[in-house]
């Protein structure tokens, strides 16, 4: 982390820091710029008079969610939540903050990459049919108050959807025109390690403007030649030496606040051998195999696709669902499902994660957000887990390596599917 | 409403101890209707028409559970005029709310209700039509999703195998963006142990989800359940959200057994 310099240098000048590499590099006067506290309603009417629909955290449900904002008096003003594993709550906060949240039920990833879509169609004329992909124009989108931990969960979506021989057309199109405002983290929950998965909480790169909020505004920094053109046009002000330290410190404070660790050194190889680890059935009889680790995850890209025929069955459209490795349907061959077994669905995802994410991606597919740690109703917590799992690599002189882990064909738990 | 065309499909509906319920969701396709009904030659539907025509059938819709002696010789002389039979509902699938009786005292419930009960001839319990004939496949849900009910008529109509899938009732809540209710505000809901097929309503509703689709075939009852109990929730609570509609069913079963083994003293609305 950069923000090393926390502590007893209160000189703006940390502030300055330049840190990230390529878009994320933030000068001296990037940083240097502020966007008053009442402007905020300039930025959001700029962008909806650009054509972008702009979406960002609202209450909603008792929580803090994505969707569509038109004026500030849409945003979370004075409200922050409370996590923990298996638990959320909504509770008021003693100022009146925007941004003064961490990271909720939703993720941008159902903007991305929704959760239902048809990707084909399907018409019956006369003797033959007529095929055709959906031409409507996607939406474009200014997400508003993006997260470090969240504009890394977007590069590895990117890597998963755009990277590879096969391309996403939804999620290319809809990321192709999204604009990326940050804000930057000044607290954090108990289910936070961003750190430990090195992606936060800092903003540095990936973004087209980030703020970080004071309580009289904004600090402002651009990412990307787009955002610098977006921030010419707000009424910005040279900042002041004590908003920047202000600035400053709220970053340190959600640095200072996160306490939950994963200790990622040899992880790939060390869940690999461990693929007949009788824990994988102690995590089993607890966890649910109810999937929505996997939805709330800013990363999990599963989905089934699924032909669905009108009456007559003249038009077909083929749509696409998000779908999980919890989901026993999902490894269904031959009509029968491969992972039968809870323990054979938490091994999945948690190997997936961690270790072969990796094999594939070239990265981790955890960004440690933590929404799957408060979101699983019974709490099951992969930081946890991958200590237990560590603990008893150890105590078992590490047992295999990689290379001379079984076969994973090896049955696990109880197959009681 | 039937044809004379032999070549299509001969649907027939039965209805054992039931609400009547699923089969109007049948009716209610109205626009759909129309549809099927050209589709297939509908020999019997009592509830549609009193043109009744005997079996054999190719595709038997069953809607009720088994409470008579009658009922379970009925339901094997159905059988064995049945190509393919779904049953459709809590009821037939479960048992249905009926089943509460296997839990209660037949002989007291017959005497409170009855002027004469020695003419009601009933059996002590209620249960699914799969305890007593192989069955093809089963449509859950009190009530039965129209939807559901629609597609698998036609794709057995068309010689293709429905789809029915078995996820939790959680993934729908996702994808539909609901927000937990259990999770953000701490109300006991079985959507995680719960098949689809409501499209997550109740958690839309604010209320947690009873398990009116039955269990899913993962289903880790007991551990949702000690995670109520460890969060707060009581017996009180956790039996009749349990013990309802697909009660008898044996991942819900046996956890509302399990909770009246560990409170025995406590409060039961439906053993007396
Ligand atoms: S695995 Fe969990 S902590 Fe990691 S990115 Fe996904 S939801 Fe966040
Ligand atoms: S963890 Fe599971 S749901 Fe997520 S991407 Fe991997 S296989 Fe898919
Ligand atoms: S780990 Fe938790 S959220 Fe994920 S499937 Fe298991 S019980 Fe559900
Ligand atoms: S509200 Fe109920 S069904 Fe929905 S995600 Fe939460 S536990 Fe699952």
């Amino acid at each position: 982390m950069s923000s090393s310099a926390a502590g007893s240098n209160t000189q703006p000048s940390t502030a300055h820091e330049a840190v990230g590499h390529g878009e994320g590099v933030i000068s001296e006067t990037e940083q240097a710029r502020f966007l008053p506290r009442a402007d905020l309603q300039i930025l959001i009417r700029l962008l909806r008079d650009d054509g972008f629909t702009v979406v960002g955290p609202k209450l909603d449900q008792s929580a803090i969610v994505y969707g569509e904002i038109t004026q500030v008096a849409d945003l979370p003003i004075g409200w922050t939540d409370q996590q923990q594993p298996g638990q959320y709550r909504l509770v008021p906060r003693n100022d009146d903050r925007m941004f003064g949240y961490v990271v909720g039920p939703h993720s941008w990833k159902q903007f991305l990459f929704p959760p239902s879509a048809i990707v084909a169609t399907a018409q019956r004329t006369g003797d033959s049919w007529r095929m055709s992909t959906p031409d409507e124009p996607s939406p474009r989108y200014a997400f508003l108050g993006v997260r470090a931990c969240e504009l890394a969960a977007i590069a590895v979506q990117d890597k998963v959807f755009l990277g590879g021989a096969y391309v996403d057309p939804i999620y290319q199109q809809r990321r192709a025109s999204v604009l990326l405002i940050a804000v930057n983290c000044t607290q954090a929950a108990s289910t936070c390690f961003c750190t430990s998965m090195k992606t936060g909480p800092r903003c540095k790169a990936g973004f087209d403007l980030a703020l970080t909020e004071i309580d009289s505004g904004f600090t402002l920094e651009t990412g990307s030649e787009r955002g610098r053109s977006l921030a010419l046009r707000l009424p910005l002000r040279e900042a002041q030496a004590a908003e920047l330290c202000d600035a400053e410190q709220g970053r340190e404070e959600a640095e200072r606040q996160i306490t939950k660790q994963m200790n990622t050194d040899g992880l790939h190889d060390l869940l690999l051998g461990q693929l007949r680890s009788p824990h994988w059935q102690t995590v089993a009889e607890r966890c649910l195999s109810c999937t929505n680790c996997t939805m709330v995850c800013p990363t999990c890209f599963c989905s089934t696709v699924t032909e669905v025929s009108d009456l007559t069955g003249d038009h077909v459209d083929r749509e696409r669902h998000w779908d999980s490795c919890f989901n026993m349907d999902i490894s269904r061959v031959n009509g029968v499902p491969v992972r039968d077994s809870v323990a054979s669905r938490y091994r999945q995802w948690l190997t997936h994660k961690l270790a072969t994410w990796q094999d594939q991606f070239g990265t981790s597919g955890c960004v440690g957000c933590g929404r799957c740690i408060t979101w699983c109703p019974p709490g099951i917590d992969l930081t946890q887990e991958v200590w237990t799992l560590q603990q008893l690599a150890r105590e078992s002189g590490h047992g295999l390596s990689h290379e001379e882990a079984p076969e994973q064909t090896v049955e696990i738990g109880s197959g009681e599917g | 409403m039937t044809s004379a065309t032999s070549s299509k499909p001969r649907l027939a509906v039965f209805k054992f101890a039931s609400c009547d319920g699923c089969q109007l969701s049948l009716l209610d396709c109205e626009d759909e209707l129309l549809t099927v009904a050209g589709l297939v030659d509908i020999a019997m539907f009592p509830e549609a028409s009193s043109d009744m025509q005997p079996g054999p059938w190719d595709i038997v819709l069953v809607e009720g559970s088994i409470t008579t002696a009658h009922d379970a010789e009925r339901i094997q002389a159905v059988r064995r005029q049945a190509g393919t039979v779904v049953t459709i509902g809590a009821c037939a699938t479960a048992g249905g709310i009926q089943s509460l009786r296997n839990w209660g005292h037949h002989e007291e419930f017959l005497r409170c209700v009855y002027a004469r009960p020695e003419y009601i001839s009933s059996l002590a319990t209620s249960t699914a039509i799969a305890e007593h004939i192989p069955v093809d496949y089963e449509l859950r849900g009190c009530p039965v999703n129209r939807q559901q009910l629609l597609d698998v008529i036609l794709t057995l109509v068309a010689g293709r195998k429905p789809r029915l899938p078995v996820h939790s009732v959680c993934m729908d809540c996702k994808r539909r963006g609901t927000v937990c209710i259990e999770v953000a505000r701490g109300i006991p809901c079985l959507g995680p142990i719960t098949q689809t097929g409501c499209g997550a309503i109740c958690p839309s509703f604010d209320r947690g989800c009873y398990g009116c689709f039955g269990p899913a075939p993962q289903a880790n009852s007991q551990s949702l359940t000690d995670h109520f109990l460890n969060t707060g929730s009581t017996p009180d609570t956790l039996l009749p959200l349990l013990r309802n509609f697909n009660g008898a069913a044996k991942e819900f079963r046996e956890q509302s057994d399990r909770l009246e083994r560990m409170f025995p003293p406590g409060p039961n609305a439906f053993s007396d």
